[in-house]
């Protein structure tokens, strides 16, 4: 994306980290955040999403990095002398006052005149459906009503950005969809800078003019709801924001793409002959029919459910993979069905990596040190102290439930369904990341022990 | 036995316990309209006792007036300071994490649990140590390091009760620290201060071990220890009597208020 002229630039963040203790929550971020913009820190939690609002908001200082608002460095500034106002997570309104008060809090402290005070006050109420409201006590509002009042008292102020954190996220889901709507209509009156912050991907899609999916404390991607959801640049965005099927692929030349066992035209260029790579397709991108002819795969349905508008279903290839459908047209389970899929909905992705690679150091010749323990490995002839790379394929790591017997130990992290296995991320203890694919289930944040038999790890001196 | 024979037995005994309990009370009560020396003579009707309590005449009450002032004064002192050492140290307490915390809690509830007479002697101990001349002063010091930790104990369940976030909110809305305190965080915690200060009070009020151990000797008498040494010259000043029984009406009457009060609020609720 081409860089907007600066004054169309209302925040600019850069090189921002944020560090407690031992862990990086935030790593190097680069960011700019345009006038009037609705933009959206999409991610799982403990992906730095509010950690990165708070040090914008000043509660939080950054380890490292600036952040400015209209040109001014934010950094040392503390929160009441910013032109913002954050709309927090549990609305946080103030219990011994009423509602009125509750708005009118930041305008008392502005001093500003009184007959002014109840004009603003009375006009934001009616901007947000509440005006019969003002002297009712806080604590006799439902969550949604408790909501709106908390967006009130922000914007009254007239912040030059409104930061919000997860504010629907307490709400149930049909009182959700219309505060979305709702807010969505807000930001269009009232012509300023949300920063939003939610790990809810459809309420960032509704809402945002760009969204920024973070994972691991970094900016996995940045761009408009469409670029994002069409355009995945990885795995991780592709599995986080809608429904895919993730596979894994070879580029074979330009235009062209094997999966599922199967060479598929495609319109990506520039990823060299024989290449490994991840491919993503839509559900809803898949065409199906009962016809088997002028298909270019075909596939056995394993189950079917009605979601509402369409029904999901799984079908299985002769080759063994899954695959997700999603249709209008019901196909009963035991249907053998036609599947196409056209080259504009075929969405390749480079590979972050094809195999685990370690840095080692040999402890003897036939003992290597990496990722914090020490394993077995075979008779290499390196002498101690020898840099090496060690190589493991993800399919040769073995996990095991006790994690006390193994050499390593790790949380699994992230995990990804591949059509005909799981690839998942271990995060060690001491932060290192071991790639795995493999036919067991595992869920997030189970414990594992991680095993590498010395046959299965190629060492070469770095 | 049948139904209403356990109802009368489990009445009785709820009435045979309370009977217990408030005897001694009642006993005071009834004996301060009458004049008789010793306890347990009676002869005859009089508000005389409460006229000598109020008007300070009779044969020792000024001692006694002046050891009720001082008495008082001590405890609003040492309730209002171990009031506000108290909320700060809970506002301190609930913004740490993990091991520190619970550490910290433990070490605020050991002078609960300490004996008086522990605490009384090692503040002794510790102010001649450091030559510190006992007296009021000392008295009150040692009052407020016992009162403090009932505060800390009432603020902190309002702490926890309270969204986390409205302290930043009011930063937010453009409010410096010191004024976030005041106009969000105090009220919130307004009814823990106000139920620790009233406990620390009562502590302070009827405290004897303490106070007798650190007044030191410039003949400081507290309502307790004017009493001990009064019933050690032999026989009680007949005006402590209509004294005892209106002490116990004040706290009765508080009592009642606190408790409509709390039953009010949860109706509002």
């Amino acid at each position: 994306m081409a860089r907007p002229n600066p004054d169309e630039i209302i925040i600019n963040i850069e090189h921002l980290s944020k560090s407690f203790g031992e862990k990086k929550v935030l790593d190097d971020i680069n960011l700019y955040i345009k006038r009037g913009e609705f933009i959206t820190f999409l991610g799982p939690s403990g992906c730095g999403k509010t950690t990165m609002l708070r040090m914008i908001a000043g509660f939080l200082e950054p380890t490292e990095g600036v952040i400015t608002l209209d040109g001014k460095n934010m950094v040392g500034v503390p929160p009441y002398q910013r032109p913002l106002n954050t709309v927090f997570q549990k609305y946080a309104l103030f219990p011994h006052l009423n509602v009125f008060d509750n708005v009118a809090f930041g305008l008392k402290l502005q001093k500003v005149p009184k007959d002014e005070i109840r004009k603003r006050v009375s006009k934001v109420l009616k901007l947000v459906s509440m005006a019969d409201y003002e002297k009712r006590d806080v604590s006799s509002l439902s969550g949604g009503q408790q909501q709106r009042i908390a967006i009130a008292r922000a914007i009254v102020n007239r912040p030059k950005v409104l930061l919000l954190d997860e504010p629907l996220a307490a709400l149930d889901l049909k009182m959700r969809k219309d505060m979305q709507i709702e807010l969505k209509e807000m930001h269009e009156k009232l012509g300023i800078t949300f920063i939003y912050v939610t790990h809810d991907q459809e309420a960032a899609l509704t809402l945002s003019d760009t969204i920024a999916v973070m994972n691991e404390g970094k900016i996995q991607q940045i761009g408009t709801p469409t670029d994002i959801y069409n355009e995945p640049v990885n795995a991780f965005v592709a599995d986080f924001i809608g429904e895919s099927n993730i596979l894994n692929g070879t580029m074979i030349e330009d235009r062209k793409v094997k999966f599922l066992g199967q060479v598929f035209e495609c319109v990506d260029e520039g990823f060299g002959v024989n290449t490994p790579v991840d491919v993503v397709v839509r559900p809803e991108d898949i065409v199906v029919k009962k016809k088997l002819d002028g298909a270019q795969f075909t596939g056995t349905i394993k189950s079917c459910v009605f979601k509402g508008v369409h029904y999901e279903m799984f079908a299985m290839t002769p080759d063994g993979y899954e695959v997700m459908l999603q249709n209008y047209r019901k196909f009963d389970v035991g249907t053998e069905v036609g599947m196409t899929i056209d080259p504009y909905d075929i969405q390749v992705m480079h590979k972050d990596c094809t195999e685990n690679v370690f840095k080692g150091v040999m402890k003897s010749s036939n003992k290597v040190e990496f990722i914090g323990e020490v394993w077995e490995c075979e008779e290499t002839g390196f002498e101690p102290g020898t840099e090496v790379d060690v190589h493991v394929p993800f399919n040769k790591v073995d996990l095991e439930d006790d994690e006390k017997t193994t050499t390593g130990a790790g949380n699994v992290n992230f995990l990804l369904y591949k059509g005909n296995h799981y690839h998942l991320t271990i995060i060690t203890d001491m932060g290192y990341h071991v790639y795995v694919d493999t036919n067991d289930v595992w869920d997030k944040n189970d414990m594992v022990g991680i095993e590498i038999l010395p046959e299965n790890m190629k060492i070469t001196k770095r | 036995m049948t139904y209403t024979g356990k109802k009368i037995i489990s009445q009785a005994y709820l009435w045979f316990v309370l009977a217990l309990l408030y005897a001694p009370i009642i006993f005071i009560g009834i004996f301060s309209f009458t004049e008789a020396k010793s306890m347990g003579n009676w002869t005859g009707f009089t508000t005389q006792l409460y006229t000598n309590l109020f008007t300070g005449s009779g044969r020792s009450t000024s001692a006694l007036i002046q050891a009720i002032q001082t008495t008082l004064i001590i405890a609003l002192v040492a309730a209002a300071a171990a009031t506000l050492l108290g909320t700060l140290a809970a506002i301190g307490i609930y913004n740490m994490r993990g091991k520190r915390k619970k550490t910290i809690e433990f070490m605020n509830n050991i002078p609960l649990v300490n004996p008086d007479i522990i605490t009384g002697v090692s503040l002794f101990l510790l102010f001649t140590l450091l030559h510190f001349t006992q007296g009021y002063l000392s008295v009150i010091i040692a009052h407020i390091t016992f009162c403090t930790p009932y505060v800390v104990l009432n603020v902190i369940p309002r702490l926890t009760q309270m969204n986390p976030n409205i302290y930043e909110a009011a930063l937010d809305l453009g409010a410096k620290p010191g004024l976030a305190l005041r106009k969000v965080l105090l009220p919130e915690l307004y009814p823990g201060m106000l139920t620790g200060f009233i406990l620390a009070f009562t502590m302070s009020l009827d405290d004897f071990a303490v106070t007798f151990f650190t007044r030191g000797s410039v003949g400081l008498e507290t309502l307790s220890t004017y009493i001990y040494a009064d019933s050690r010259k032999g026989g009680l000043t007949p005006e402590l009597k209509p004294l005892m029984t209106i002490i116990f009406l004040l706290i009765l009457v508080v009592l009642i208020i606190v408790n409509i009060r709390t039953i009010k609020n949860n109706k509002t609720k």
